[in-house]
C-alpha cells in the first residue's frame, strides 16, 4: 500500500471528491511553489468511498476561497507541530474576484485590463455571481 | 439635496427622493427657462460618444448651451485617440482637466462605471451596450411626472427588445421602486428581459410582472406603453435580427381599446414599430418626452455642478 508520511507544519485539503484534486491543484497553482507539495488520489475514505487529498508543506498564503466554490465538502487542516492546529470549514464566497471571468463578451472587463470585476453571489440556489461592471450572472465552474 | 461632484451611473446611484427633486427642477426649467440661462456660464460639459448617438448627445449639448455653458468632446470614437489604443482609464485622466463634467456612451457594457473610477469631475452614463441608460430614465419620469401628476400605482407595459434595450433596463429597475408599480412585458421569447433584472425587480422589490408575447391582449388595461425597437447593433448576426425585427408594430387601429389617458412613450430612434399614423394620437407623447429630455439633463447637470441657488 501507498504510504505518504504527514507533514509537521502546513495545509492539508482533505475530502476533496474524487477526481477534483488535480483541477484544484492547478487552479490553487500548487505547480509554482518551491515547497514540498502532495497529490493523493483515490485515497480510501469512509465518508466518500474515495477521496483525493492535497497536503502542502509549509503554511503558505495561498487564497483558499475557491475552495468553496469546488465543493463545500472540503474540509482544511491547518498543521503545526505534526498536529492539526486547526480545521476550516468551506463556504462559498459571497464576494469573489480574480478567480474567473465574467461570461458578458459585451462586458467591458472583456477588453480593459484596468476593469477587473467583483462579483457577488446571488442568493438563488445556484453558484451565480453577479459582475460588477455589467451586472450579468456568471455561474462558476471550475 | 447635495449630489455636487456625484457621478450617476447607474439609476439606483440616487434615491427616490433624490430622482424626484431633479425631476421638479426639470419642470421648474422647462416652464421658465430664461430664468436658468446662465446658471452654468463658464461650465464645460465634455462629451465621450464611443457610440453614434443623436439624441442623447445633441440633447446633452442643447442642455449646457441652454445653461450658458459650452461644450468639447468627440461623436465617434474613429476621431479620437481610442483609434489609437488609448485606454478609458488614460482618456479621462485628461478629460476631467478639460471639462467640468463628463457624459460618456460607450458599446461596452460598464464602461462608464470604469470611467468614473478615474475621473475627478462628476460623470454621467449615456448608455453603455445593452446595460443602462439613467438619463433616459430621467427623462421618461419627467414625461410621465407631467402627464401623470404621481409616478405611483401605474401599470406599465413594455414592448419590444426586452433583453438588450437598455433604456428598458433602466426604467424597469427604477420605476419597481415607486409605489403601486406592475409591468407587462411583451417581448418575443428571445428578447426576454435578462435574468438578473427579472431577479431584481420580483425578489428584491416584489414588483408583480406579466409576461406576453401578444401587444393587443393587455393593451386596454395599461396607463403606459413603452415601445422598443428591435436594436440591429445589439445582435451578432443579421439572421436573428431580421427573424425578430418586425415583431411588434403599433398603429392607430390596434389602439382602440386603449384607456383614453394612456401614454404612450418611446425612447426613439423609432423605425417602424409605431406606424406614422399614431404620431396624431393624442397619447403618442414620444417627441414631447424627448423635448422634456432637455430640461431634466439641465437639471441634472447643475445640480452635479452644485449650482447654487437653482432649486
Amino acid at each position: 500500500m501507498l504510504k505518504v508520511t504527514g507533514i509537521e507544519k502546513g495545509i492539508v485539503i482533505d475530502h476533496i471528491t474524487s477526481g477534483q484534486g488535480l483541477k484544484i491543484f492547478e487552479k490553487l497553482n500548487l505547480h509554482k511553489l518551491s515547497t514540498p507539495v502532495v497529490l493523493l488520489m483515490n485515497v480510501s475514505s469512509n465518508k466518500l468511498g474515495k477521496k483525493d487529498i492535497i497536503k502542502i508543506q509549509d503554511y503558505l498564503d495561498i487564497d483558499l476561497t475557491v475552495l468553496g466554490l469546488i465543493d463545500p465538502n472540503i474540509t482544511i487542516n491547518i498543521v503545526e507541530n505534526n498536529e492539526i492546529k486547526e480545521k476550516r470549514d468551506i463556504e462559498i464566497p459571497e464576494k469573489v474576484s480574480g478567480l474567473f471571468k465574467c461570461k458578458n463578451p459585451r462586458c467591458i472587463t472583456s477588453v480593459d485590463d484596468y476593469a477587473e470585476a467583483e462579483f457577488t453571489l446571488v442568493p438563488n440556489g445556484k453558484i451565480q455571481y453577479r459582475c460588477s461592471y455589467c451586472e450579468e450572472l456568471t455561474e462558476y465552474k471550475l | 439635496m447635495n449630489l455636487k461632484g456625484r457621478h450617476l451611473i447607474d439609476p439606483n446611484d440616487f434615491t427616490l427622493e433624490e430622482l424626484q427633486q431633479i425631476i421638479e427642477l426639470g419642470l421648474k426649467m422647462y416652464e421658465n427657462p430664461e430664468k436658468y440661462s446662465e446658471v452654468c456660464k463658464g461650465k464645460i460639459l465634455g462629451t465621450l460618444f464611443y457610440e453614434p448617438s443623436t439624441r442623447t448627445r445633441l440633447s446633452f449639448e442643447s442642455a449646457m448651451l441652454r445653461m450658458g455653458g459650452t461644450v468639447l468632446g468627440f461623436s465617434d470614437a474613429n476621431t479620437s485617440s481610442v483609434k489609437k489604443g488609448e485606454s478609458i482609464a488614460d482618456t479621462i485622466r485628461c478629460m476631467d482637466d478639460y471639462a467640468d463634467i463628463l457624459v460618456m456612451r460607450h458599446p461596452r457594457e460598464g464602461a462608464p462605471l470604469l470611467a468614473s473610477q478615474f475621473s475627478t469631475v462628476p460623470l454621467i452614463n449615456g448608455g453603455d451596450g445593452g446595460h443602462q441608460h439613467p438619463t433616459q430614465t430621467l427623462t421618461d419620469l419627467i414625461t410621465i411626472k407631467y402627464y401623470k401628476k404621481d409616478i405611483k400605482n401605474l401599470k406599465v407595459a413594455f414592448c419590444g427588445d426586452l433583453l438588450f434595450g437598455r433604456t428598458v433596463h433602466s426604467l424597469l429597475k427604477t420605476l419597481s421602486r415607486f409605489p403601486g408599480i406592475s409591468f407587462v412585458l411583451i417581448s418575443p421569447e428571445e428578447l426576454r428581459i435578462p435574468y438578473h433584472l427579472r431577479d431584481e425587480i420580483m425578489n428584491k422589490h416584489n414588483v408583480e410582472i406579466i409576461e406576453a408575447t401578444s401587444l393587443e391582449e393587455h393593451l386596454c388595461e395599461i396607463d403606459i406603453l413603452y415601445m422598443t425597437r428591435i436594436q440591429k447593433e445589439r445582435f451578432f448576426n443579421e439572421e436573428d435580427y431580421v427573424k425578430l425585427k418586425d415583431s411588434y408594430i403599433l398603429s392607430k387601429g390596434k389602439l382602440k381599446d386603449a384607456k383614453e389617458d394612456m401614454l404612450i412613450l418611446h425612447p426613439l430612434p423609432r423605425v417602424n414599430e409605431i406606424s406614422y399614423d399614431v404620431d396624431d394620437d393624442p397619447r403618442a407623447k414620444y417627441f414631447h418626452q424627448a423635448a422634456l429630455g432637455v430640461y431634466v439633463r439641465m437639471a441634472l447637470m447643475s445640480t452635479l455642478l452644485g449650482v447654487k441657488g437653482i432649486c
